[in-house]
């Protein structure tokens, strides 16, 4: 009945993080939604498993984890420095110049 | 008598952290600019997710899920604040200025 609330309180979330990433005005509002909204899905899962009685899900959430930080990552370069292909910050600089 | 101190630990923890879930979804949606935002994001991150998470291991059935759940703390815990230290490198470099106490409204002009 617990995981219930927490689910429920969960999808409130998810949906006024949906709210910020439509509104959102600037690319890193959207990003931050996104951000939130994927942290969220990782609990989301975590409560969805204890629900269902299947404790494995937590694998799914753990994976679910470090996909979406690596996501925001390469999100993140891609609109610092144009592209992906970029080494780091200084290959980016000698190229700036 | 254990299972009973766990039932409390467990309804808490889901609650409490629901709340504050909750919380820092609203902070999400109303406060004015990027920089605030992501302070909003960090109290679902750290506090919304820890006590959620905290809740499900007094609940877990057996010790492998409870280590599970508490290596999805620690990675939360690492990967939170890189995440929002790169979003604020990327905004600020982006040339998203934060909101002074003079200026009002949204002021995300990039």
């Amino acid at each position: 009945m617990m995981f219930a609330a927490g689910t429920a309180a969960i999808v409130v979330a998810m949906l006024l993080a949906l709210v910020r990433a439509f509104l959102g005005p600037s690319l890193y509002d959207r990003v931050l939604a996104v951000n939130s909204f994927g942290t969220k899905t990782v609990l989301m899962i975590a409560v969805l498993g204890f629900l269902a009685g299947r404790p494995d899900f937590l694998d799914i959430a753990l994976l679910y984890a470090l996909i979406n930080f690596i996501g925001i990552i390469a999100v993140l370069k891609f609109f610092r420095y144009g592209d992906l292909g970029r080494a780091g910050p200084k290959a980016a600089e000698e190229e700036i110049k | 008598m254990i299972q009973a101190a766990l039932n409390i630990v467990g309804w808490v923890g889901l609650v409490g952290g629901g709340a504050f879930v909750i919380v820092g979804a609203l902070g999400l949606v109303r406060l004015p600019d990027v920089y605030s935002r992501m302070h909003a994001a960090g109290i679902t991150d750290t506090m919304g997710a820890w006590l959620m998470l905290v809740g499900m291991m007094a609940q877990s059935p057996d010790w492998l899920t409870a280590v599970k759940l508490f290596l999805i703390i620690v990675l939360i815990f690492f990967t939170s604040p890189t995440s929002t230290y790169a979003l604020a490198n990327a905004a600020y470099g982006g040339g998203v200025k934060p909101v002074g106490r003079d200026e009002e409204g949204a002021s995300s002009n990039s």
